[in-house]
């Protein structure tokens, strides 16, 4: 752009402004995270933009248009639902039923006890067994979670975390009883425990040791199981307690940094591991907000890897990353409408470039999907896939005055961020100063109070609001379930090997204290059948239990 | 009651589930309304919970359940109450609750009231206020 350009633009603009000013229908226009917006982007927004610096093609350096070079043109993203609830047996149905109409992954939801290392029959898991997801004990449940389902032909992602190396360790000792070796193993251990502290809660014990199993699982899967990825770090719990989408942008880049961080220090070279490490985003009701956050996350994301951490394999610079819709977005009041709001969610991750989408279902709100449900909420994306077009082109939000301005101002707000977390002395220092939870408290607060002064509609909640009462099916739990899966654990207890499954316990325990890799120890335990609570009853001795200071 | 006395809330999360949006939220509200508010953190057994009430001297129970194991929860809390002979407590919750089980806990009185997603904070303090009115009159 020449200067003369320049000139006619900006009196334009001054003539545009002065046409329309005072005319507008609300006070403020602000995204999903209160970032005011212009009411007109242009040129001049984006004036330092260089392209083949900050954009460059998909599949390049720094990949602000995609990780690969073709995109959705080669092969569309995975369609993976995340499932499970009540037993094995349930969700192993739930998951043909799902491969059946076409879903492309398997995304395992376990319940609260397994999530927090309890066995089924344990006086905490009361109320809890296959509620939120499925429960799993011992190898016993694994086989029967995947029984006729090929470990080799199919990927399986695993939200678990504080006790991800066991669930792991099962899936692995799974596959050999189906015959099929680790390294022809695909999947995710979702396995950050840093987003446990900082948003989702679901800890067991303090970060050193959770950090140790981490590492250990790196240095295992470089070794043996290849194709997994490690870690799925994640800024969609993040954002579902409530940040912003730059809060979640920063945050889960900070974490992700942390764990390359702590690979190196454990002595792995960065390019053993770093091509393994995957991302996990949420996709909130802003549209362009969100388009320009996963586009940000791609650029910092390579930035880092090559310039502060000497990433030379191109692997490790791409950050490769699992949506799914914002459940936090989705509400009980009208809930055919979540259909709609998850429909634009997906959209927006679709259009960010993402490689792998869940999308909710409109009756997540008020309970696990139903089978119905669950099937909407995979045409949705379906439907995306094969009749909107969206697929023809790649990054076809490129150039847009708006979502460039909109990438550009998410990066440079990200790194204000690392540069707090950074005078913190690291994530885990500000996660121990309660940084990220007064800043996520924060933002969920002025979000609510921005909805109760009607500053933001929410459509059936404070807009277009309807009497109503609730009349769409339901998926109940029965609860003879958790009784079922409680003698089902003991019968595992009284028919295995006990003396077996001690040793391995205790060869576990004296490896726990020294600095070991845990991994092939706890596999031995998980093929006696040793169980997950066991399991992780062992290593709280060890390593003791995380508390936190509540604050709000 | 004594009017010059502030509402005492516990804001709890019993069980194993950790999202604490919506609880935090609703204890920042209180807190702003005027109420003194003790948030107990997170993963409670309803024995700890009802222990801090009673510890607290609270008027009021809000337990925050997504877990799905509202049905267990309710009632023990309500069960540990009467045990406590602390049953002038009163019990109030949200989270991710189908109505027919919203229904049955209202009218078994486990709870006097329940909120689910989209709830109103201001709705949620207004409530609390009349019912603390009633049980002083």
């Amino acid at each position: 752009m020449n200067a003369n350009d320049k000139e006619k633009i900006r009196l334009g603009k001054k003539a545009w402004e002065e046409r329309t000013a005072g005319k507008e229908r609300q006070k403020k226009f602000m995204t999903v995270s209160s970032v005011p917006i212009k009411p007109l982007y242009t040129p001049e927004d984006v004036e330092d933009l260089d392209y083949m610096k900050d954009l460059n093609y998909p599949g390049a350096y720094p990949y602000t248009r995609g990780v690969q070079p073709n995109m959705y043109r080669g092969r569309n993203w995975t369609m993976r639902q995340f499932a499970g609830f009540a037993t094995a047996t349930e969700s192993n149905e739930r998951y043909k039923y799902l491969l059946s109409q076409g879903q492309t992954g398997l995304s395992v939801a376990f319940d609260m006890p397994t999530i927090m290392g309890y066995d089924s029959d344990h006086a905490r898991s009361f109320g809890e067994v296959g509620r939120v997801g499925v429960a799993i004990d011992s190898l016993d449940d694994m086989e029967t979670l995947f029984s006729d389902i090929p470990l080799d032909k199919i990927t399986t992602s695993m939200t678990i975390n504080a006790p991800a190396s066991i669930l792991w360790c099962l899936y692995i000792a799974t596959a050999e009883k189906q015959g099929v070796p680790s390294h022809k193993l695909g999947g995710t251990i979702q396995n950050d425990i840093l987003k446990e502290y900082i948003a989702q809660k679901s800890w067991i014990f303090p970060p050193e040791p959770s950090m140790r199993l981490i590492t250990d699982i790196f240095d295992f899967a470089a070794q043996h199981v290849p194709k997994w990825n490690t870690v799925s770090i994640s800024g969609y719990h993040i954002r579902e307690a409530g940040s912003t989408a730059v809060q979640e942008l920063a945050f889960t880049l900070a974490d992700g940094f942390a764990y390359v961080e702590a690979g190196m220090k454990a002595g792995l070279d960065v390019d053993a591991f770093a091509p393994r490490l995957s991302f996990f985003f949420n996709a909130h009701m802003d549209f362009f907000e969100e388009i320009a956050k996963y586009r940000a996350a791609r650029r910092i994301w390579a930035r880092r890897m090559k310039e502060k951490y000497g990433a030379k394999d191109e692997k490790s610079l791409l950050l490769r990353f699992h949506t799914q819709t914002a459940g936090c977005s989705l509400t009980a009041q009208q809930p055919e409408n979540n259909i709609i709001r998850t429909a634009y969610e997906a959209l927006g991750a679709v259009l960010g470039g993402t490689q792998s989408l869940h999308t909710n279902s409109m009756d997540e709100v008020l309970s696990l999907p139903t089978e119905k449900s669950v099937r909407i909420a995979l045409r949705t994306q379906q439907i995306i896939a094969e009749e909107t077009g969206v697929t023809n082109t790649i990054d076809p939000l490129a150039g847009s005055y708006f979502v460039e301005a909109l990438t550009n101002q998410m990066e440079e707000e990200a790194e204000k961020y690392f540069e707090r977390i950074d005078n913190y002395g690291g994530v885990l220092e500000a996660i121990d100063e309660g940084f990220f939870q007064q800043e996520i408290a924060d933002a969920a607060y002025r979000y609510q109070q921005e909805i109760e002064k009607d500053e933001r509609i929410i459509v059936g909640v404070n807009g277009y609001t309807i009497e109503e009462s609730q009349d769409i099916e339901i998926l109940k739990i029965d609860p003879q379930i958790e009784e079922n899966q409680r003698k089902r654990v003991q019968r595992v207890r009284e028919t295995r090997d006990n003396i077996v499954c001690n040793n391995r316990l205790e060869a576990l325990r004296k490896a726990a204290g020294t600095s070991d890799n845990l991994i092939p120890v706890i596999l031995d335990a998980v093929r006696a059948y040793a169980t997950e609570g066991e399991i992780v009853q062992v290593l709280r001795e060890v390593f003791g239990e995380y508390k936190e200071k509540p604050i709000f | 009651m004594n009017t010059n006395r502030k509402i005492r809330v516990l804001v709890a999360k019993p069980g194993l589930d950790g999202h604490d949006r919506g609880a935090k939220v609703v204890a920042r509200a209180l807190r702003d309304a005027g109420m003194e508010v003790v948030y107990t953190g997170l993963h409670q057994t309803p024995e700890q919970v009802v222990e801090a009430a009673i510890q607290e001297d609270v008027d009021l129970i809000g337990l925050s359940v997504l877990s799905g194991a509202h049905m267990t929860i309710f009632p023990r809390i309500c069960e540990l109450l009467k045990e406590n002979n602390a049953e002038d407590i009163m019990v109030m919750g949200g989270g991710i609750i189908p109505e027919d089980d919203l229904k049955e806990l209202l009218e078994k009185g486990y709870a006097q009231a329940l909120w689910t997603p989209g709830a109103n904070t201001s709705e949620i303090v207004k409530w609390i206020q009349e019912a603390m009115a009633d049980k002083a009159s």
